[in-house]
């Protein structure tokens, strides 16, 4: 097992530190997870593609040594799944923010999930738009102060797990940033996983999340996670009154029982080039 | 023993807040740093490492 300084050293490209995450930012913390996930895995850095859209969290894409991509708001998905498609036997890794991903991406995620392609998508949680100044997103919880809601929200959020469960992703699974040795376990699950897998990364912007929200201090924003997270295996024992405000963290969901998308479609080459040959005999 | 990168440490006190032991404080530099005095109470428990957004702090195992 390597350390987390020659994990580091080996997969971060050469000058990117300081990165230019705010002090305590969260986003570092999952980046340093993931790391810690794809080198427990054993997968070599040519194997790995890490496509992200657009946000801070989506910056972590440019400091790391593999086959990368930063590329449009909300169009991780769609440029992840033509990746897919071409080199289908890629490891193919998609940050995105939780603006990203569900309020201009939200149709992209529900039709990934709906084709159960094997993407590890990894849902950097800090419960606002960071990188544009503190609007609210459809993860941001009711009730919480955003720029665009100075009045508070009064809008209900999404369960992002839910929502892509629903849709038809395979593998679920959410931690936080104070609970990093889940969060690692839950990746490499993830990454191993070979049809759609989403991970929720709960994490803190003290900046433009905390700030408005009576939480600045970084520190506070784990303990709040570490109050708020429950394991599943506790969850499931807990009754509405008791889960009240608090969110299951762990793998949440998982089904291996339908064809990854990938897989269906070399099917459908293998029927078309048999029905090619059949029509010119 | 603890290594710090002290260029890349932004001071967010994450470090200093889940150390069990007290080890670790903000200076006024806004930087993390040991206690004077504490140099010898750290447990290489890893938690500072776990938790630095910005991996300015290792904790090398005695020994390793
Ligand atoms: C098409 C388009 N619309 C709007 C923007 C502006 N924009 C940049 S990042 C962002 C939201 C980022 O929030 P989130 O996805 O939650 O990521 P975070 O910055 O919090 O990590 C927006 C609206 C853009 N870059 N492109
Ligand atoms: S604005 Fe928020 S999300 Fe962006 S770098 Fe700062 S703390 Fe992180
Ligand atoms: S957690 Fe890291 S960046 Fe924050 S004060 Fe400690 S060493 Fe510095």
């Amino acid at each position: 097992m390597k350390s987390m300084e020659e994990l580091v050293n080996e997969y971060f490209r050469p000058n990117r530190l300081p990165h230019l995450w705010c002090p305590g930012c969260g986003n570092g913390v999952v980046l340093g997870a993931l790391l810690k996930a794809i080198d427990a895995e054993g997968l070599a850095k040519d194997d790995v593609a890490v496509i992200s859209g657009i946000g801070c969290s989506s910056r972590a894409s440019g400091y790391v040594d593999f086959n990368t991509g930063n590329t449009l708001h909300g169009r991780a998905l769609p440029i992840s799944t033509g990746l897919k498609m071409a080199r289908p036997d890629l490891n193919v890794i998609t940050l995105s923010g939780d603006g990203d991903c569900s309020a201009i991406g939200g149709n992209h995620l529900i039709h990934a999930a709906r084709r159960n392609i094997g993407l590890t998508l990894v849902v950097f949680n800090n419960s606002i738009y960071g990188m544009t100044g503190g609007q609210y997103s459809p993860l941001t919880p009711q009730g919480a102060r955003a720029t665009t809601a100075p009045y508070l929200t009064i809008e209900p959020s999404f369960d992002i797990l839910a929502l892509a469960e629903a849709a038809g992703a395979t593998f679920t699974a959410r931690a936080t940033t104070y609970h990093v040795p889940i969060l690692v376990d839950v990746l490499r699950k993830g990454i191993r996983h070979e049809g759609f897998s989403i991970i929720e990364a709960v994490t803190g912007c003290p900046t433009n999340f905390g700030r408005q929200n009576k939480l600045a201090a970084p520190a506070m924003m784990m303990e709040w996670q570490k109050e708020h997270g429950v394991m599943k295996a506790a969850w499931d024992k807990m009754d509405p009154a008791q889960r009240e405000g608090k969110f299951p963290i762990g793998v949440l969901s998982e089904r291996t029982d339908l064809k990854e998308y990938t897989k269906a479609y070399d099917e459908i080459i293998e029927r078309a080039q048999s029905g090619k040959e059949a029509a010119s005999a | 023993m603890l290594k710090f990168y002290t260029k890349r440490c932004k001071g967010c006190g994450i470090c200093a807040h889940f150390c069990p032991r007290g080890v670790l404080e903000i200076t006024e530099l806004n930087k993390s740093a040991i206690v004077p005095g504490k140099e010898n109470d750290c447990i290489s428990c890893g938690q500072c490492e776990m938790r630095c957004p910005d991996y300015a702090i290792f904790v090398k195992k005695e020994g390793a």
